[in-house]
């Protein structure tokens, strides 16, 4: 139940333990972690800025967090979101799910990123030999997150 | 009633920030970019295709019917790519 949005980079095994520390509750933890790549419909990229919307953004954070926490029954949660200037290869993203079992795990933690992705205001700019350009959002994005509203209406 | 402008909506626009006050007729997020986008120059840019552009009012994500009222922040952006 942390929210975390900064231009540093963070240590992933650092966050794993920190995570689970003094909780033996926890049988298992789901970690997605998203890198900048250095390619990107076929042109090649030299860094992106992300921009973001201060406040909002960690608003729309807590919120997906608190709808994953009313969703499953999880033990902790944990978001790190960075901004500004990052080049290939670097970490942008990092979302945890801690969980008895590994099912809330998995599913907690993808649905994070699945509403991460759609919900939360930030805005890639890539850099590539032609200049700056602003990465459209994707329909796949929205059809990502739709599939969890109609998961629990089938269960329903 | 503070306006925020993020991303390419920011660029084309000209400014990230502008305290304004719409007539009293302006009541809902729709009229609003209408009002705003119909000061010409980058604010008609800005606001040409409406389909591409979103809408946050305090903080919250809204659709163009939601109303408005003075003191509300309200920020315009294109379809977030985050993640």
């Amino acid at each position: 139940m942390a929210i975390r949005v900064q231009l540093e980079d963070f240590d992933v095994g650092a966050e794993l333990e920190r995570l689970a520390a003094g909780n033996h509750g926890i049988g298992g933890v789901a970690l997605f972690v998203g890198l900048v790549r250095d390619m990107a419909g076929g042109e090649t990229i030299g860094a992106m800025e992300l921009e973001h919307y201060p406040g909002m953004t960690e608003t729309e954070l807590e919120r997906i967090d608190a709808e994953a926490r009313r969703r499953w029954p999880l033990e902790e949660t944990l978001i790190i979101h960075r901004h500004g200037r990052l080049e290939p290869g670097e970490r942008i993203v990092l979302a945890a799910a801690a969980s008895a079992h590994r099912q809330a795990a998995f599913e907690a933690c993808h649905f994070i990123m699945d509403f991460l992705k759609t919900r939360a205001p930030f805005w890639k700019k890539e850099e590539t030999p032609g200049g700056g350009q602003w990465v459209d959002a994707r329909s796949t994005d929205d059809t990502a997150a739709s599939r969890w509203s109609e998961k629990e209406r089938a269960a329903e | 009633m503070k306006i925020l402008y993020f991303a390419w909506v920011r660029e084309k626009a000209g400014v990230s920030s502008e305290d304004v006050s719409p007539p009293a007729e302006v009541t809902t997020v729709g009229a609003l970019m209408d009002w705003l986008g119909g000061r010409g120059g980058g604010y008609t840019e800005a606001f040409s295709d409406r389909k591409m552009v979103r809408v946050a009012v305090n903080h919250a994500h809204v659709q163009a019917d939601h109303p408005i009222a003075p003191g509300d922040e309200v920020a315009f952006f294109p379809p977030v790519t985050g993640g």
